[in-house]
């Protein structure tokens, strides 16, 4: 066969395979979409599962994920900051260096499950916090720090060194460098992916099925008292989040209903999944934006 | 002679940049000790409880891992783990298979074939695969694949074939973007140089880019098989759940992850089924360290 004719055969192959990837992202949205936007109203949104008759909604198991995202950031960012920083900045190379990066590495790559089994022996069981928010959002700090970590990094070393030199030539310290010079220049990366990180959060299951537990206690939506065991906001209660509703209702539900559930819980992840994804885009084109013109060098 | 007075005063000084130093050393220095705590305890505790199944319940390590009995229940158990860890290894390589080459196109086609549009195009796509979660993964697949598998072929749908189906779709993003870095990262002149010889694009792709880039592929092949091997619950909700070695890909049958998915809340703590439950957790994990191993072979021979 003629090189001419082989190469076209070829460029359309991959053309076809390129595209037949971009169908399948279609018909997996609009699929998702499809099944679960009739189903999902306010009601659906706000009130409380049922067990066996039809109509119950996902509202605890919403407020759940979003309680437990914020926690979990609220512990992640300080610390992947930390260690990230010091990866970019104080790090020398050698052989603790790469050791942590190989730790970096190796947790990043741990699956989900055997962290939640982790969670389950060591936070739920042995410093016995139970199931708990509290409990899965440590197991999810462990199954976040390290991309965080990685996040921070790459925003401090893409800074160019012209920056980090004239704060040295100004006789700054160092921690007035790295958080006065470098942070700002650094913040819209960090941000971005901060957020899609998030999005990972919000949909994990596999850590939480052990830690934050599988069973919501009845909230009161009116008592704000963190302490009271029907508060939503007492963090020592367990909760099942909506991630892990939906794998429940799947493999174990007894409402008539069950798989309109299931596909209304699931368009509702994949749209707040959705709307994390351009708000990372946005805000970190924005951020930018601000930053790089309040301090452009001419 | 007061010149170097002064000088040594304001050596011995402590002024307030070098306290925000310090302290801000320390924060990092323990945000650092934390993730190697976090990652020894956990070695430990899964090793610890992994290898109770061997020393405390006496199972023999040859029983679990070729035993095809699993019957953990009743006056003679058995813990032969073969099958879960026969599914594991079936669906991650079969799931690599499906996803390698279409991840591969999808990266051809973003860094040579329209790296305008194609780009533009296909990043958007690549990033929201990754985003979507699992669960969601495993209700479609449950919901569209598995009736049509069904329909199609013989048997209930559920099975290997479902499992794999499901994981390629989510290791595809991992396996294009790292192909998509390295595609990108090839210096230009090499295809400049093809194109100069003579040859199609093709003849270019296959001939040079390839070859220089095939480590680089590998690592993400490598890194989306690890995903692929821990990924507990989209394969879960849709391989049937059986702890047989499947006979055919439309078989039910079950990972090491499903089965400690499934197992892992209905017994007790410190039982010998829960203690073989974590040997498999202890398997996930060493396949853990060989996979970053695999990969950080591959990137030592893409640094010569």
């Amino acid at each position: 066969m003629k090189a001419r004719t082989v190469d076209k055969i070829a460029t359309g192959i991959i053309v076809t395979l390129a595209l037949l990837i971009v169908a399948v992202l279609a018909g997996l949205l609009g699929y998702i979409l499809f099944r679960g936007m009739s189903h999902i109203s306010w009601d659906f949104l706000t009130s409380a599962p049922q067990k066996i008759r039809a109509g119950g909604g996902v509202g605890p198991q919403l407020f759940n994920s979003l309680f437990l995202l914020v926690l979990t950031l609220l512990i992640t960012v300080p610390l992947g900051l930390g260690a990230g920083i010091y990866m970019a900045e104080y790090a020398r190379p050698g052989r603790i260096t790469g050791f942590i990066r190989l730790i970096v590495e190796v947790l990043s790559s741990f699956p989900s499950i055997v962290v939640g089994l982790f969670g389950l022996l060591l936070i739920v069981n042995i410093f016995g916090l139970g199931f708990s928010l509290v409990s899965g959002a440590l197991a999810l700090t462990v199954f976040n720090l390290p991309l965080m970590v990685r996040i921070t990094e790459q925003a401090f070393r893409s800074v160019p060194a012209q920056q980090k030199e004239a704060g040295f030539a100004l006789g700054l310290s160092k921690w007035k460098i790295v958080t006065t010079v470098l942070f700002p220049v650094a913040l819209p990366a960090i941000i971005t992916g901060t957020i899609l990180s998030a999005g990972r959060v919000f949909g994990e299951a596999a850590a939480l099925m052990f830690t934050a537990g599988m069973s919501s206690p009845r909230l009161n939506f009116s008592n704000w008292n963190p302490l009271s065991p029907s508060s939503p906001l007492n963090p020592f209660r367990p909760a099942e989040t909506l991630a892990v509703h939906i794998w429940k209702i799947n493999s174990e539900g007894l409402a008539p209903d069950a798989v309109q559930i299931a596909a209304g819980a699931s368009a509702v992840l994949v749209i707040t999944v959705l709307i994390f994804n351009l708000a990372a885009r946005y805000v970190g084109r924005l951020i930018y934006r601000k930053l790089t013109a309040s301090r452009r060098m001419n | 002679m007061l010149n170097n007075k002064i000088a040594q005063n304001h050596k011995s000084r402590i002024e307030k940049h070098h306290i925000e130093d310090f302290i801000g050393r320390s924060y990092m220095s323990f945000c650092v000790l934390l993730l190697i705590v976090a990652i020894i305890s956990m070695v430990y505790f899964v090793m610890s409880k992994g290898i109770s199944t061997f020393v405390v319940d006496k199972v023999s390590v040859s029983d679990f891992f070729f035993g095809t009995k699993w019957s953990p229940e009743g006056s003679n158990p058995s813990f032969g783990a073969l099958p879960f860890i026969a599914g594991s290894f079936v669906t991650t390589l079969l799931a690599a298979l499906i996803a390698s080459p279409l991840s591969i196109c999808a990266a051809l086609f973003m860094t040579e074939i329209v790296p305008g549009w194609g780009k533009k195009l296909l990043q958007p796509v690549i990033e929201l695969l990754s985003g979507i979660p699992s669960v969601v993964y495993g209700f479609v697949g449950l919901s569209v694949i598995v009736p049509f598998l069904r329909n199609v072929f013989p048997g209930q749908g559920i099975g290997v074939a479902a499992g794999s189906i499901v994981l390629s779709v989510m290791i595809l993003p991992t396996i294009t973007s790292v192909t998509v870095d390295a595609l990108s990262a090839l210096p230009q002149n090499l295809k400049e140089s093809s194109f100069a010889l003579g040859a199609t694009r093709w003849q270019t792709i296959a001939r040079v880019i390839i070859p220089t880039t095939l480590p680089a592929i590998l690592t993400g092949v490598v890194l989306g098989m690890a995903r692929a091997f821990g990924e507990a619950l989209a394969v879960q909700m849709v391989i049937g759940n059986a702890p047989f070695i499947p006979k055919s890909l439309f078989e039910s049958a079950s990972t090491l992850t499903s089965v400690i998915t499934l197992g892992m809340g209905n017994t007790t703590m410190g039982s010998p089924q829960n203690n073989s439950l974590w040997s498999m957790a202890l398997v996930l994990m060493l396949m853990t360290f060989l996979f970053v191993f695999i990969v950080r072979l591959l990137e030592k021979r893409r640094a010569i």
